[in-house]
């Protein structure tokens, strides 16, 4: 395919005002709250990674795409792919916020019938976009729709979460290479680096320092923010953008689990749901405090 | 000398005493088993490696790490690699096992599989975990049901699944001295340990857990357990007498025992948790076809995907439980008798309809305690998260 950066227009502004970013942080401990009260309603599922994005699906869903919850099929919709797919309770969440399917769903997590599968499923929830769990896929799949995306002048971009264990998958480097060669400037990934994965830190497992030198000698434009600041993740966006000529990464540095002081930064909370009881009502005091914030916990 | 036994539990097996006694019985998940012969083959041979994509405690490989750290390998997310890397230490005389979850290993790396491993026939060993629906809410993603059939199909390449913890240690240890590439399947719940020490076990050979004249069960995995209890079930019920057979070894296949039955009885039940086609289901039919045509039917997944749920409601709503064997059983038998049968199989049909309705039941309680915070009507206390 011959170079052509007619793609989606920039949507400006895309920068967030006061009022509108102390709105999102506060939906976002929402969602937080929803998270720790679905995991342990499922009595399974991934802690840590689900809490760590819970302000990026935030902005991505109210703020940064252009999507319609009532039409999950509309061919005009921003993408979001999740290839991480095992964090899916914040996708949940924020898609059950949004408006997509009834919060009271958010009960069947994990269980028999329901469309909140373990892992995300494409064919059983409209939105999902995709299938996924076994690492490594998305990033190929999210190049796929973004080059179709750019065959055809669509005004549609395509954002793709992963996460920075499964850069350690060959297939995630085979995609990006590919992204890079074919300059899908409309494709943006998003790197969740919380530098944990199951069996310990990023660095005991495999080290995957320098990133972003890697991701630049493939031919992506690289940015960083700190992905618990809806702010500075919007930010990002917005530069990822304005570059009409390569993919973007946005390595953005989480805190696994952020909000609940127990599993901040330990690898011990990536596959596990909080215990009923004293657990869980101590961290969800936690997250109605916006993290130590505020004195007096919202209802 | 005793006389050769006809009906009812093979003595010579050694099974658990009390094996009909649900309590009584220990319940150890397979992967468990696996854990042990690691170490076990890791201290009779100083060739043994083991490697592991991030699934170090899950996969149960943790043992050979705390036992032999010097001899355990970290892959990370990386099961493509992971095979060819364990060739490549075949290649220099290590005997690899390489450990991870079935639907990545033998999923993702089948080709490599295929061309490191199988085609040239390096000594590796692949262990898949979590096989089978019983990995339960992770959903389908993760319930591997494919693996055996892409094994089994696989020149070169054996393919083993124990029934319970106790085999899948004598299984891991056998694959360790036996040289060449072999896959060994095992799974995430705790399932019944109906074996013994004492119960025989070797490579490539079928056991009779338990004789009977009218139809023959071969199964493998822990749902052979389910076999044994449906076995019964017919005797006490029907005055049916059921062979079982364990049929760990799903390739090579024991042809020469699960023949022999099948001359004997002249009906086959095949019991496997893995897609009914081209699994065990599909090697006891080529081999039937060819050496003994008898009416077969094979209780698995019947080619569809499995779901999030518990592993026990999974084990029932996909029909792979006992009261199906037993269908699946009286339906061999009638097809036997020449007796006309319904086109679709009543193990089948039967298995959707609790599926839909055990779906229907799961949602509605859920959705019965939805809380003020989701649009339902119970305080938020009453959410488990809040429970005193």
């Amino acid at each position: 395919m011959a170079l052509d950066i007619r793609g989606p227009k920039v949507r400006m502004p895309l920068h967030l005002h006061d009022k509108e970013a102390m709105r999102l942080e506060e939906l976002a401990f929402q969602v937080r709250e929803d998270i720790i009260d679905m995991l342990v309603e499922a009595g399974s599922g991934h802690s840590a990674g689900p809490l760590g994005m819970a302000d990026i699906f935030t902005a991505l869903y109210f703020h940064v795409m252009k999507h319609d919850p009532k039409r999950p099929d509309w061919s005009d919709r921003d993408r979001l792919i999740l290839s991480n797919g095992h964090i899916c309770p914040v996708r949940y969440a924020t898609m059950a916020r949004a408006g997509y399917f009834p919060l009271s769903e958010l009960m069947t997590l994990r269980k028999l019938g329901s469309r909140l599968q373990g892992h995300p499923e494409r064919v059983k929830l409209p939105g999902a976009e995709t299938t996924s769990g076994p690492l490594g896929s998305g990033s190929s799949q999210a190049a796929g729709l973004a080059y179709a995306g750019l065959m055809e002048h669509a005004p549609w971009r395509v954002y793709c979460v992963m996460s920075d264990g499964e850069l350690e998958a060959g297939q995630t480097w085979e995609a990006l290479l590919f992204a890079g060669r074919n300059k899908l400037h409309n494709c943006t990934f998003i790197v969740d680096r919380n530098n944990i994965q199951i069996d310990g830190t990023t660095d005991e497992v495999m080290p995957l320092e320098p990133l972003a030198a890697k991701f630049e000698a493939f031919n992506l434009n690289v940015e960083t923010c700190a992905g618990n600041d809806i702010r500075d993740f919007v930010a990002a966006v917005a530069r990822a953008q304005s570059v009409t000529e390569k993919p973007t990464v946005i390595l953005a540095e989480t805190i696994p689990g952020y909000g609940v002081d127990a599993m901040e930064y330990d690898f011990e909370w990536h596959g596990k749901p909080p215990a009923p009881g004293p657990e869980s009502r101590q961290m969800l005091a936690e997250l109605r405090t916006l993290g130590g914030r505020i004195t007096s916990e919202h209802q | 000398m005793a006389t050769k036994q006809t009906k009812g539990l093979n003595r010579d097996a050694h099974l658990a005493r009390e094996l009909f006694a649900a309590d009584k019985l220990k319940r150890v998940p397979t992967r468990d088993g696996y854990g042990e012969g690691l170490v076990d083959a890791g201290a009779a041979d100083p060739n043994v490696v083991a490697l592991c994509a991030d699934l170090t405690e899950s996969t149960r490989t943790l043992g050979f790490k705390k036992a032999f750290p010097n001899r355990f390998i970290q892959l990370g997310v990386s099961e493509q690699s992971m095979a060819s890397i364990a060739a490549g230490l075949s290649l220099a005389g290590k005997i690899p096992f390489v450990s991870s979850y079935a639907c990545f290993s033998p999923g993702r790396n089948w080709e490599q599989i295929r061309t490191t491993v199988a085609l040239q026939n390096s000594n590796v060993k692949i262990a898949g975990a979590h096989a089978g629906v019983s990995v339960g809410p992770d959903g389908a993603t993760h319930q591997m049901l494919e693996d055996v059939a892409l094994m089994r199909v696989t020149p070169n390449m054996r393919a083993v699944v124990p029934c319970d913890a106790v085999e899948t240690r004598k299984a891991t240890v056998a694959v360790a001295s036996s040289a060449g590439p072999a896959y060994l399947r095992f799974a995430r719940e705790k399932t019944p340990v109906f074996t013994t020490p004492k119960t025989p076990f070797k490579l490539g050979r079928a056991e009779v857990y338990r004789f009977g004249k009218d139809a023959t069960i071969v199964g493998a995995g822990p749902l052979l357990y389910e076999a044994l209890v449906a076995a019964e079930a017919l005797s006490a019920e029907h005055k049916i007498e059921v062979g079982v057979i364990n049929s760990h070894t799903v390739k090579p296949l024991d042809a020469k025992t699960i023949v022999r039955a099948a001359k004997e009885t002249g009906a086959v039940v095949t019991v496997e948790e893995a897609q009914a086609a081209g699994g065990l289901g599909g090697a006891v039919c080529e081999l039937l076809a060819g050496a003994c045509p008898v009416p077969v039917e094979r209780i698995g997944m019947p080619d569809r995907f499995g779901e999030s749920g518990e592993a026990d409601q999974l084990i029932t709503a996909f029909g792979l439980s006992a009261p199906y064997i037993g269908l699946a059983v009286l339906r061999a038998i009638a097809r036997k008798r020449g007796e006309r049968v319904p086109d679709a199989p009543e193990y089948v049909a039967k298995a959707r309809q609790t599926l839909e309705a055990m779906r229907r039941d799961t949602i509605a309680q859920a959705l019965a305690r939805t809380p003020k915070k989701w649009g339902g009507k119970l305080s938020n206390d009453t959410l488990k998260s809040r429970a005193k």
